[in-house]
C-alpha cells in the first residue's frame, strides 16, 4: 500500500513539474467543446440537444490524447524496468499509473465539464447526472486506456495504433454516459445508466491492470 | 561446464565429514530440505550418528545457483548450458563480445526476460516459484539510468529508496557516498552523463539487497567514481552478498570469477 501511494505521489509530482500534459488535455477539451457552437450555430435548442454528446465525445478524445505517454516515457528512460523489478506486482504498478493518470487528466475534465455544459445551454436537470456520469466514466477511460497503452508500447506510430485499439472499447462508456444525461433532461431516471457506468468501472478495476500487466511483460523482455 | 567460485565453493559432503558415502548428497544443488532429510536419517538412525555428529549442512548450500540456463532472443539462441553456483560474498564478472548475451543473462537472472531453459535457485528454492521474493532481494542496474529530467537527485533517489522499503535518509547517505550531495537539489536534466550514471548506481546503496546485477556499471565513469563503486561492491560482498556484473573494462574486483559467455554460444 505504501508503495502504491508512493507511486501515485511520484507520478503526480512529475505531472506537476512537467505540467504540459495535463494542461494540454484540458485545453484540448475546452477548445474542442467551444468549437461546436461556432460550427453548428448558436441556437440554444440545438446546442442543448447535442450538449451531452459533444461533452462526452470530446472527453473521450481528450483522454486519448495523453494515453500514449502513460508508459512510454518510463519505458524509454528505463524507469519501467526498474519499477517492474520493485517488490510489488506489476498489476499494482499499472493501477497506480491509472490512478495518477485519472487524477491529472480525468479529474480536471470532470470538474470543468459543468462549466462547458453551461456554455452549451444544458438543461438544469442534467448537471448532476453529467457530473456523476463523468466521475464514474472517466476512471474507466483511464483503465481501458492503460491496456491499449501497454499493448502499443514500443510500437512505431504508437498513438495512431492506440486510438484504433482503444476508441472502440470506449463506445459503451460513451453510450451510457450520454444516455444518463439525456434521460435526466427528459425527466426520466438516469440511475440505471449511472449504475451501468459503475458496473463498467467495477469490471475494469481488476481486469484492466491484469491485462495491461500481461501486455507490459513482453515489452520489458 | 561448472564454474566454481572459490570463496563460495560448495564443499561437497563426503565420507570424510562423517557421512556415509552412499548418501545422495553430492549434487551441489540438491534442495536444502533434501539434505536435511538425509542428515537427519544419518544422525538418528545410524549407530554411528550420535558418535560422529555432523553439522546440519546449512552453511554448505550455494546461495545462488544456475543450471543449464539458456536464453533466446527472437529466433536466435543467444547462449545455452550456463551453470554456476555462487556462495556468500561471491563476485562473478561476465565477459564476452557484443551480442554474446551479457545483458540478456543479467535480465534473465533478474527475471525480466524468461529463460528459454534451465533453472535458477536461491538457497535451494526454485526462483520461479516466487518472483516477488526474488525481486525484493535484488538490485538491477541496466544500461538506462531511469532518471526524470524534471526531478532532483534527492527526489529521484528518495523515491527508489522508499519503493524498496528504504528511507529518505538512506538516499541522502547514498548521494554523499557517491559525491553527489552538492547536486542534490539540481534537476537531473543538468547532470552530466557520468553524474547521471553515478546517481543511477547510488540506488544500490539506498536499500539492502542480497544480489546486485550490474550491466556495464562503470561506463562513462572517471577513475575516482570507478573506485567509489568498487568500494561499494567490496563492502557489499563483505556483508555476504553477491555481485554479478558485465563489463568490457578491467574491473578490479578481488577474487571475482569470470564467465566468458562466448563459450556458451550455440553451434
Amino acid at each position: 500500500m505504501t508503495a502504491f501511494l508512493l507511486l501515485i505521489g511520484h507520478d503526480l509530482r512529475l505531472a506537476l513539474r512537467q505540467g504540459s500534459d495535463a494542461a494540454l488535455v484540458l485545453a484540448f477539451f475546452v477548445l474542442g467543446v467551444v468549437l461546436f457552437p461556432l460550427g453548428v450555430g448558436p441556437e440554444p435548442e440545438l446546442l442543448q440537444r447535442i450538449a451531452p454528446g459533444v461533452l462526452w465525445v470530446m472527453a473521450l478524445l481528450a483522454a486519448l490524447l495523453s494515453l500514449d505517454r502513460m508508459f512510454q516515457q518510463d519505458y524509454e528512460d528505463g524507469s519501467l524496468e526498474a519499477l517492474a523489478l520493485a517488490p510489488m506486482p506489476i498489476e499494482l504498478l499499472v493501477l497506480a499509473k491509472c490512478c495518477a493518470h485519472w487524477l491529472t487528466t480525468g479529474l480536471p475534465l470532470v470538474l470543468i465539464a459543468p462549466l462547458l455544459a453551461a456554455l452549451l445551454h444544458l438543461d438544469g436537470a442534467g448537471y448532476l447526472p453529467l457530473l456523476m456520469a463523468m466521475a464514474l466514466g472517466t476512471p474507466t477511460l483511464s483503465l481501458i486506456g492503460a491496456v491499449g497503452a501497454a499493448l502499443a508500447l514500443g510500437a512505431r506510430r504508437a498513438s495512431v495504433l492506440l486510438s484504433l485499439l482503444v476508441l472502440p472499447l470506449y463506445i459503451p462508456v460513451l453510450i451510457f454516459g450520454v444516455a444518463a444525461v439525456d434521460q435526466a433532461v427528459a425527466g426520466l431516471a438516469s440511475r440505471p445508466h449511472l449504475l451501468m457506468l459503475g458496473a463498467f468501472l467495477a469490471a475494469a478495476l481488476p481486469l484492466a491492470p491484469w491485462g495491461a500487466a500481461a501486455a507490459l511483460r513482453p515489452a520489458l523482455e | 561446464m561448472f564454474v566454481v567460485v572459490e570463496d563460495g565453493l560448495v564443499p561437497l559432503l563426503t565420507s570424510a565429514s562423517g557421512l556415509p558415502p552412499t548418501a545422495p548428497l553430492t549434487a551441489p544443488d540438491l534442495p536444502l530440505r533434501g539434505r536435511l532429510f538425509w542428515w537427519t536419517i544419518w544422525h538418528h538412525a545410524s549407530p554411528l550418528g550420535h558418535w560422529m555428529p555432523v553439522n546440519p549442512p546449512l552453511s554448505t548450500q550455494a546461495r545462488f545457483s544456475v543450471r543449464g540456463l539458456a536464453c533466446r532472443r527472437g529466433d536466435r539462441l543467444v547462449f545455452r548450458g550456463i551453470d554456476f553456483a555462487l556462495g556468500d560474498g561471491a563476485a562473478l564478472i561476465l565477459r564476452g563480445p557484443n551480442g554474446s548475451g551479457k545483458s540478456s543473462l543479467l535480465r534473465v537472472l533478474a527475471g525480466l526476460t524468461p529463460a528459454f531453459g534451465g533453472t535458477l535457485r536461491w538457497e535451494g528454492q526454485d526462483i520461479a516459484e516466487d518472483w516477488l521474493a526474488h525481486r525484493a532481494r535484488l538490485h538491477f542496474i541496466g544500461h538506462l539510468d531511469a532518471l526524470k529530467p524534471v526531478l532532483t537527485p534527492i527526489e529521484m533517489l528518495g523515491f527508489w529508496s522508499r519503493l524498496r522499503g528504504g528511507s529518505l535518509a538512506a538516499a541522502g547517505r547514498a548521494l554523499e557516498r557517491f559525491h553527489l550531495a552538492d547536486l542534490a537539489q539540481l534537476p537531473c536534466r543538468f547532470l552530466s552523463a557520468g553524474q547521471r550514471r553515478r546517481l543511477s548506481l547510488a540506488r544500490l546503496l539506498t536499500s539492502q539487497a542480497a544480489l546486485w546485477l550490474l550491466d556495464e556499471p562503470t561506463v562513462g565513469l572517471d577513475e575516482a567514481s570507478t573506485a567509489d563503486i568498487l568500494d561499494a561492491i567490496a563492502e557489499h560482498r563483505a556483508g555476504g552478498s553477491i555481485v554479478i556484473a558485465s563489463t568490457h573494462m578491467q574491473l578490479a574486483i578481488e577474487g571475482a570469477q569470470t564467465l566468458a559467455l562466448d563459450e556458451f554460444a550455440p553451434g
